[in-house]
């Protein structure tokens, strides 16, 4: 059984369901990217792994035991974080209290895990009493991570973390998750820039109107000539 | 001597008493901000619950009156101020559990919640009624004044007078504690930061297992809190009657949103620009401008603005803050 | 949404409507058994011209979403037209005054105007010390014009005028003049307000109304202030009770049908307002469903529906919510413009928001959000009502309170029972928002 298995997934906002039979896992220490067109249902997937969506169908285990229908708070205290496509800090509040606030179901001392936030982001340490709303579009993000990473989770969930940055910032934050996922935590990643994402992926799912269309080891897909011309331009 | 008696005069007529009204629309705003920013609508109820939670402190004040228990110089009615804060607050819990709690849970609309905050609003006006009727009532003892006209002219020797009187003084001093310790717990504590993390970002705060019942439940608690004490202090400064706390809706909705609606800092300062303009305009500047030019005697008040008119003040700043920055003098929460 | 809506109203049946009609005529038919026809007619009148505020803010808040927390003022100020359009000019009053007081305004006006081209045609510094110069020297001159000739015209007559008068056209005439002065505020409000935050216009409307009260309380070359206006002519055909008890064909009618004349008369005279009401409401009730089945109606409730979506369609929102928001008023205008004539007199101090914005609301939400006849059923009902609860409360109050001893609280409590109603409005609000959120009368 995988670390994470989300199988198939059927549901949606309303009436009409995004997701269809949608299947996602991710192994213990594993980097599991999913790519897939503008409005495929990513994030919806996401959403859903994350017990923000009222699924028809479907099953959600973590480590083995069967977390369908905790809230996404439950959810956080069984060692999952989620860091969200916008809207991820709290743009009043400081970078501290940004990390402070992700720590809140936390009852022991947290200071450790700050530091250690703010060894793998050193310019948050520099912001820290700045306003997470007057920061760039790289430096939220890392705060946003930053404040998923608060409490300690076993799973780490991001979706896009990349959107909108400069290339330069975009390959620091890469190496950023790949170091987060060395110390053992999974990681499970939505992606536009998809060759790049595929290239540190374990496990890659291309996923096409609420479905399953390719799943693969990040290599493979890359490799892939369908997926190549349908998917990464060739 | 001329210019200094000027200078006393305004600061008698203009400068103090603004100050005092200007503390308690701050904190009545407060009370506004404060549901706008986690609960998301502008609360209609909000100036019927100032009038209910200062009937109860009446009641109460009257009371150890009765008992003969008296707070030295100070009005008897800030010893019974916590007892009337727990019994509001109270209430407000109550009517968050009976009333708007299901609103919550389906999701609906602001305006929806407004029209809600009107059905509370009848209820806390019946309420009040019940507990204290309609009349105007006085309930301010203790000393009247700090300095009054006849110290003064001992103390300076100047024939301007110049009085202030101590609820003026409670107001001021009572707001400065209250907003000071409103900071420390919005800036400071594990809840008071859950709270603004709330007002932030919602489902961030969901996310990061903050329990929204719990932010609730204390907004509504610092919200009763508030409204007591605004109330208190405007009564003890003017006098007490529930029609004219339903009135302060109007200049109370236009501090929070002239400061910036959802914004904290912005609402004590949207406070006292629309206390000092609405003083100031309403004020006869007669004597002012008599002891500035010499010589001359204006015909006129002086008076910009029939004091009949005071909330047209507050209405037209509003609408030009409406017109040019809808956001408010400090940015406040989306538009 | 659209399925769910055609089943309840399947559900409910074709004869709900009709149903709680008859309920409500049941209503007014006990009331004049029991406490005579006078007093039926006159809560049936009271609630026919609610009936019509209610219409008013109906649109606003059932087609649109727009929440007016202001219709008092509107009503208020559709009432000041029977005064200006209908009672009979002040002899002399315009001559001495009336100039300085339209030049102090056409001032006021050019300073606005001026001020507002300045801000547009002006940057940087220049323009703020402009607009703030030609804005205080507009002030003073307005003043300047306006204070002397307010004295004069405040002279005259002061015991029974003091004020310009009006035209002395006929009253009905002064019913769409009202229409159109609550328009004219509204299209003002509505201006600034709408586009923003929903509450905002909440706010704003709430401020406008205290403002248009505070006016007419306090300008006596207008309206006498709080000295009132008595005396104001009835609209035709309602004819006046002594000159039908003076008219011998009346009275033998009267006696031929075994009724006494002065009740006769009474009577006579609440019908003929009823005719004139009745005509008004099915006049705006074909007009409303009218535009409502027509392409605009269909866009209004689509943007009501769905805001967000319409606005991705290339509807301008913002504009729709201008209009609807000004025919609403203009509708309450017009309640508050009848209204007046129906008393005869205006009565400034007696607007009260929790009486003219607040329980009209009330209506809307009983009645149904949307649905025209809704507000009609709801108007009358929940007038019935607040009447009732005024007559009952002190009732009910004594039989709570009889099994306490004679006392202070025991008298208290009875004092208090006027303020029943208040609750019984909360609470009627609060369960129909609840329990019942589409109203007795659905939309359908
Ligand atoms: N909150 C929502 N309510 C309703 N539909 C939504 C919502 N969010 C997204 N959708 C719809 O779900 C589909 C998938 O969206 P999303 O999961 O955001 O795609 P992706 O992240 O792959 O770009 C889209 O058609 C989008 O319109
Ligand atoms: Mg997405």
């Amino acid at each position: 059984m995988s670390y994470l298995s989300a199988a198939n997934m059927t549901g949606g906002y309303g009436k009409a369901d995004i997701l269809h039979d949608c299947t996602l896992t991710v192994e213990k220490g594993e980097i599991a990217v999913i790519v897939g067109p503008n409005g495929a249902g990513k994030s919806t997937a996401m959403k859903a792994v994350f017990g923000m969506l009222n699924l028809r169908e479907g099953r959600v285990t973590l480590d083995g035991s069967d977390i369908t229908a905790l809230s996404p708070q439950d959810r956080v205290k069984k060692g999952m974080g989620f860091v969200p496509q916008v809207n991820n800090v709290f743009p009043t509040m400081s970078v501290e209290e940004n990390l402070e606030m992700g720590a809140f179901i936390r009852n022991d001392d947290f200071k450790v895990t700050m530091e250690q936030v703010f060894t793998l982001f050193p310019i948050l340490k520099d912001k820290r009493r700045q306003n997470a709303g007057e920061l760039s579009g790289g430096q939220r993000q890392q705060v946003a991570v930053g404040r998923a990473l608060m409490t300690q989770p076993k799973l780490l969930m991001l979706d896009e973390p990349t959107a909108g940055v400069s290339p330069i910032v975009m390959d620091e934050l890469f190496d950023r998750i790949i170091e987060v996922a060395r110390t053992g935590i999974s990681i499970l990643m939505v992606e536009q820039n998809a060759r790049q994402a595929l290239e540190i992926a374990d496990k890659g799912y291309v996923l096409v109107q609420g479905e399953n269309k390719y799943t693969d080891t990040g290599k493979a897909l890359l490799a892939d000539p369908d997926v190549r011309r349908t998917f990464l331009g060739g | 001597m001329e210019f200094l008696n000027a200078l006393v005069a305004i600061t008698n007529y203009v400068i103090i008493p603004a100050t005092a009204y200007g503390a308690q629309l701050a904190l009545g705003a407060l009370g506004v901000t404060l549901v706008y920013s986690i609960l998301r609508f502008s609360n209609f109820a909000h100036g019927d619950t100032m009038a209910f939670g200062t009937g109860v402190v009446i009641l109460i004040t009257w009371g150890f009156q009765a008992m003969g228990i008296s707070f030295g110089p100070l009005p008897t009615a800030l010893l019974a101020l916590p007892f009337g804060i727990v019994v509001t607050s109270a209430l407000m819990l109550g009517t968050d559990k009976v009333v708007y709690q299901y609103y919550r849970k389906v999701k609906a609309a602001p305006v929806v919640m407004v029209m809600v905050s009107v059905g509370v609003m009848f209820i806390m006006n019946a309420l009040t009624r019940f507990l204290i009727g309609v009349d105007q009532i006085n309930f301010a003892d203790g000393a009247r004044f700090v300095i009054n006209a006849r110290q003064w002219r001992e103390m300076t020797g100047m024939s301007e007078p110049l009085t202030l009187r101590s609820t003026q003084v409670i107001t001021v001093v009572t707001a400065i504690l209250v907003v000071w310790a409103l900071f420390w717990f919005l800036g400071r504590t594990r809840t008071g930061k859950s709270m603004r993390a709330f007002s932030d970002n919602e489902d961030l705060a969901l996310l990061s297992g903050i329990d929204p019942n719990r932010v609730v439940a204390v907004t509504w608690i610092i919200t009763g809190a508030l409204a007591t004490i605004a109330g208190t202090l405007y009564g003890l400064d003017k006098s007490f009657k529930a029609f004219t706390y339903f009135q302060l809706l109007l200049p109370i909705f236009a501090s929070a949103i002239v400061g910036g609606i959802g914004n904290p800092v912005g609402a004590i300062a949207g406070g006292f620009v629309i206390s000092f303009s609405e003083v100031g305009l309403t004020y006869a500047w007669k004597k002012v401008v008599t002891y500035l030019i010499p010589n001359w005697e204006p015909d006129g008040l002086v008076q910009l603005l029939s004091t009949d008119y005071k909330y047209a003040v507050s209405f037209t700043i509003l609408i030009l803050v409406l017109i040019f920055k809808p956001t408010g003098l400090f940015k406040g929460k989306i538009v | 949404m659209s399925t769910s809506r055609q089943a309840d109203s399947a559900a409910g049946g074709r004869l709900r409507a009709p149903l709680f009609f008859a309920l409500m005529a049941a209503l007014i038919v006990l009331e004049g058994m029991t406490s005579g026809w006078n007093s039926a007619l006159g809560i049936l009148n009271m609630g026919l011209l609610s009936a019509i505020m209610a219409l008013g803010v109906n649109m606003q808040w059932g087609y649109a979403g727009l929440f007016n927390a202001g219709a008092m003022g509107f009503v208020a100020l559709g009432g000041l037209a029977p005064v200006l359009i209908s009672m009979p000019p002040t002899q002399g009053a315009f001559k001495a005054g009336g100039f300085g007081i339209l030049a102090a305004f056409a001032v006021a006006a050019i300073a606005v105007l001026g001020a507002v081209w300045l801000y547009r045609n002006l940057r940087g510094k220049l323009r703020g010390l402009a607009v703030t110069g030609v804005l205080i020297v507009g002030f003073f001159a307005y003043r300047w014009l306006f204070d002397p000739a307010v004295e004069v015209i405040e002279a005259i007559n002061p015991s029974a005028a003091g004020n310009l008068g009006g035209l002395g056209l006929p009253t009905l005439v002064s019913w769409p003049v009202g229409a159109l002065l609550a328009a004219c505020a509204a299209w003002l409000v509505g201006k600034i307000a709408l586009g923003l935050r929903s509450d905002y216009l909440a706010i704003a409307t709430l401020g406008i109304a205290e403002i248009v009260v505070a006016v007419l309380k306090n300008e006596q070359w207008l309206d006498r202030g709080v000295l009132n206006v008595n005396g104001i002519p009835r609209p035709w055909p309602v004819p006046y009770e002594i000159d039908l008890q003076n008219s011998h064909a009346f009275v033998a009618k009267m006696q031929a049908w075994g009724i006494d004349p002065t009740l006769g008369s009474t009577i006579t005279v609440k019908l003929a307002f009823l005719l004139l009401f009745v005509i008004v409401i099915f006049a705006l009730i074909w007009l409303t469903e009218m535009s409502l089945r027509s392409p605009w109606g269909r866009m209004m409730r689509a943007i009501r529906d769905n805001e967000v979506s319409a606005a991705a369609m290339g509807k301008n929102v913002t504009r729709r919510h201008l209009q609807i928001f000004v025919l609403g008023s203009a509708v309450i205008g017009l309640a508050g413009a009848m209204m007046i004539s129906l008393d005869g007199q205006m009565t400034p101090s007696s607007y009260n928001p929790l009486r003219y914005t607040f329980i009209v609301l009330v209506m809307v939400i009983v009645g149904g959000s949307g649905s025209n006849w809704g507000s009609i059923l709801g108007g009358v009902l929940i007038w019935y009502v607040w009447v009732k609860a005024g007559d009952w409360g002190p009732d009910i109050m004594a039989l709570l309170a009889s099994p306490f001893p004679a006392g202070p609280f025991k008298e208290h409590m009875i004092d208090s029972a006027a303020h029943m109603r208040m609750l019984v409005m909360g609470i009627i609000l609060l369960g129909v928002l609840r329990f019942s959120p589409r109203g007795l009368l659905p939309e359908k």
